[in-house]
């Protein structure tokens, strides 16, 4: 959508900080003209593993290597890395990765993720790099369990210039939805961007409840949400696929914003997740401050992965 | 295929020996089974490789039961080594003298600490402390407020200020505490990522400033196979005096536990279920590897088995004893059944009728063994009926366990005692117990009598090298 301009580099700047050993003792198996052998696939698997990729989708990739060996589309070690790079790469299409707007009035974006994810400062960058280029954005203050989530959020819209909407902590998020919703319209925005308290999929009260929100929110804008966004911390391990699958069935989540990428975890698990539950990555977030976001991009995303 | 093989050899070997025992090849599916499970509970790939293989050298050679396969028995082992490693339990806060004791949180963004902090408010109110809570995280927007508010919750005092230098606020967050008569100072800080080398000098530098008594990393238990780089960088950091593991509310197997302890090798303290206040316990390591290993089934099912077999025996024992009809080779079963139930004294406390009676009798163990010998060197006749027993197979016996005629022939003397005993304790005439015990029933002199700084022969050490074999080293 033209917005996040220059973002791929910057993608790349904040990621391939340091790093443990473990892609150094890859590449040092990876040496040149070597056959493929078992102590090699093992050094792959470890590396994979290490990336939060998961036993099962290491296992399917590896699986996949061996058969383009066999079938001789890869011949030495060389052959192995861009292969299993251009494999990944091809999980996200471009078309995937674009944020879904509304055909008219205001696009609205349902925010949600286990507690500590990264939400509230998620949707700070998300309203900053929108209202940059031009967009009216209106950020609502959902999460009125949180104690002084509220404040937070309205520090950050104050801070970039947003407005918010909000209600006093302890009432009813649905109710600020709805509120916000009418707002949206009322006020001509062009995006509405909704933060809701942080919940473990497990709690199926608190599940509901983001049910009810979402329901709320279709009730009052035809089409609404037209984005569903998952706030996935990328130092999450395995459970983040049970977390997708749940959040799925509560809200149906349409994509996964990756936040804390510029850590030394690679968040390998959105792998996973896209190849078991089929939910693209949409951003990724890299740094504390409103302009570290970044579209994804699954090719600098994959090089860190082996780099 | 292979494990249809792996049964029929197994059968094979159960029935020539009458038990099986753990081989490599044997346990090579539960093997894989509990790296897998291992590995989908985001146990970092290193420490599952050094576990897998360090279990699975010591395992080899433990007996299993007849009615267990070997992997099962793999499966219970892996699982009491599991909580071993993250053990011991030390929930001890060290409180010291004059106060105020100072606690130090620090963690990534999103873990979990100014909950944490409240929560351990809590907990040290209920342990008649008087806490006072620290908001220095003054990055993240409103992480003051938050902070302020759940102190309101809790009832707990929060020390802030409008400050950007945590150095300054700590220490006269501290100083504010010495005045004011608080116990405890709990200091939350800003999350930060372990690579932003800013962030990491300032909260060394916080740490330099208060010189915490103790410093708690919080770690979200939801962390995958990063979990090992951030807590060793802090670690090196800060030197870590424990580990709060958060958010185990959720259905995370918690592999990072695992991996935090390996790398830090800091106890897990606490653990946090719930974004209520009072949702903080201490930390169980048994039921924390029951949930990453997530095989607890097996590991009932063998604990039931191992119990049904000892129940098995211990009736059977006890039949015998009812008879009179108690031989060496029951004893030297004993033996071996005393061991691997920790002791003869929790054994005896084991023997139906008996809880109790024993008061603090002593029994060495050590001794055993040297009984043991001069048993093992006995035909089988003589060890069911000792009476045969006459000078010419006292020497042979003597000879053969590297003791003298008259060891065997007073261990036979007390043997035939202690069969008395047994069956006087069977018919519940307790009374029997106490004349035979003043009438000299003493394992310490018998055995010193027997053979004081004698060697034990080569077949009695082979004999503990294999048990040995069967117990797996901690590391």
């Amino acid at each position: 959508m033209g917005i996040f301009t220059k973002t791929a580099e910057f993608f790349k700047d904040r990621l391939g900080k340091t790093r443990d050993k473990i892609s150094s003792s890859l590449s040092s198996v990876l040496t040149l003209g070597r056959n493929i052998d078992e102590a090699l696939l093992d050094k792959l698997e470890e590396t994979l593993i290490s990336d939060d990729i998961g036993i099962e989708t290491t296992d399917k990739l590896i699986t996949e290597l061996r058969a383009a060996y066999r079938s001789r589309r890869i011949a030495t070690t060389d052959d192995i890395v861009p292969f299993l790079k251009e494999h990944i790469k091809n999980y996200w299409p471009a078309r995937d990765r674009q944020l879904r707007l509304a055909a008219s009035g205001p696009s609205v974006i349902l925010v949600a993720g286990v507690n500590g994810s990264g939400k509230t400062t998620s949707i700070a960058k998300l309203a900053y790099i929108l209202s940059r280029n031009g967009k009216k954005v209106i950020v609502a203050a959902c999460d009125t369990f949180r104690a002084a989530a509220v404040e937070q959020l309205s520090i950050w819209a104050e801070r970039i210039g947003v407005q918010i909407i909000k209600h006093k902590t302890g009432s009813d998020p649905a109710a600020v939805a709805f509120d916000a919703c009418e707002a949206a319209v009322a006020r001509a925005a062009d995006f509405l961007i909704l933060d809701t308290a942080g919940r473990l999929h497990t709690q199926k009260d608190l599940m509901r409840q983001l049910t009810k929100i979402r329901n709320v929110v279709t009730g009052k804008i035809a089409d609404a949400p037209n984005e569903v966004l998952l706030i996935l911390d990328a130092t999450t391990g395995q459970n983040a696929i049970v977390q997708a699958k749940m959040f799925t069935e509560a809200i149906d989540v349409t994509g996964i914003f990756l936040a804390k990428l510029d850590g030394t975890a690679r968040g390998g698990i959105v792998i996973a997740i896209k190849d078991q539950l089929d939910i693209p990555v949409k951003f990724v977030g890299l740094g504390e401050k409103p302009e570290d976001i970044a579209e994804f991009d699954p090719d600098t995303f994959v090089e860190a992965l082996f780099d | 295929m292979f494990e249809s093989l792996t049964e029929k050899f197994n059968a094979v070997f159960k029935s020539l020996s009458g038990r099986g025992r753990i081989t490599e090849a044997n346990v090579s599916d539960a093997m894989r089974d509990v790296r897998k499970a291992l590995l989908e509970a985001d146990v970092s790939y290193n420490v599952v490789k050094k576990f897998c293989k360090d279990v699975s050298e010591a395992a080899i050679g433990a007996e299993v039961i007849k009615s267990l396969h070997p992997g099962q028995l793999l499966i219970k082992i892996v699982n009491d080594e599991l909580t071993k490693l993250m053990g011991p339990v030390d929930s001890n806060i060290y409180f010291v003298s004059p106060g105020p004791t100072v606690i130090m949180l620090a963690g990534l963004q999103g873990c979990g600490k100014t909950t944490t902090a409240a929560k351990l408010g809590k907990y040290l109110v209920a342990k008649g402390k008087r806490p006072l809570l620290v908001a220095d995280d003054l990055q993240r927007p409103a992480a003051i407020e938050q902070l302020i508010i759940l102190g309101q919750q809790a009832d707990i005092d929060v020390y802030s200020e409008d400050s950007k230098n945590s150095v300054k606020v700590a220490k006269r967050a501290v100083t504010h505490a010495q005045k004011n008569g608080y116990d405890v100072v709990v200091l939350d800080t800003a999350g930060r990522l372990h690579i932003d080398e800013d962030m990491m000098t300032e909260i060394s530098n916080v740490a330099k400033a208060v010189e915490p008594h103790q410093i708690y990393l919080v770690c979200d238990s939801m962390t995958g196979q990063d979990a090992v780089n951030s807590a060793k960088e802090f670690n090196e950091r800060l030197e870590l005096d424990g580990v709060i593991l958060t958010k185990l509310d959720g259905d995370a197997r918690g592999g990072a536990a695992l991996s935090v302890k390996a790398v830090t090798g800091k106890p897990i303290k606490f653990i946090g279920v719930g974004e209520k206040l009072d949702k903080l316990e201490e930390f169980h390591p048994d039921r924390m590897a029951g949930r990453i290993l997530g095989m607890g089934d097996v590991v009932t099912l063998v604990e039931k088995a191992q119990e049904q077999f000892d129940a098995e025996e211990a009736e059977k024992l006890q039949r015998k004893m009812a008879k009179g009809s108690f031989g060496f080779d029951d004893f030297l079963k004993q033996t071996k059944a005393i061991k691997k139930m920790g002791g003869m004294k929790d054994m005896l406390k084991m023997m139906p009728g008996l809880g109790g009676k024993l008061g603090d009798m002593d029994f060495d163990d050590g001794q055993l063994k040297q009984i043991e010998a001069i048993a093992h060197s006995m035909t089988p006749r003589e060890r069911r009926e000792p009476d045969i027993i006459d000078s010419s197979r006292r020497r042979r016996i003597a000879a053969g366990s590297g003791t003298q005629p008259n060891d065997v022939s007073g261990l036979v003397k007390t043997f035939r005692r202690s069969r008395d005993m047994m069956k006087a304790l069977s018919g519940g005439s307790f009374g029997g117990l106490k004349s035979l015990f003043s009438g000299g029933f003493n394992m310490d002199t018998l055995t010193a009598a027997m053979s004081a700084g004698r060697k034990i022969k080569q077949r009695s050490k082979r004999k503990r090298k294999i048990i040995r074999r069967g117990k797996i080293k901690r590391r």
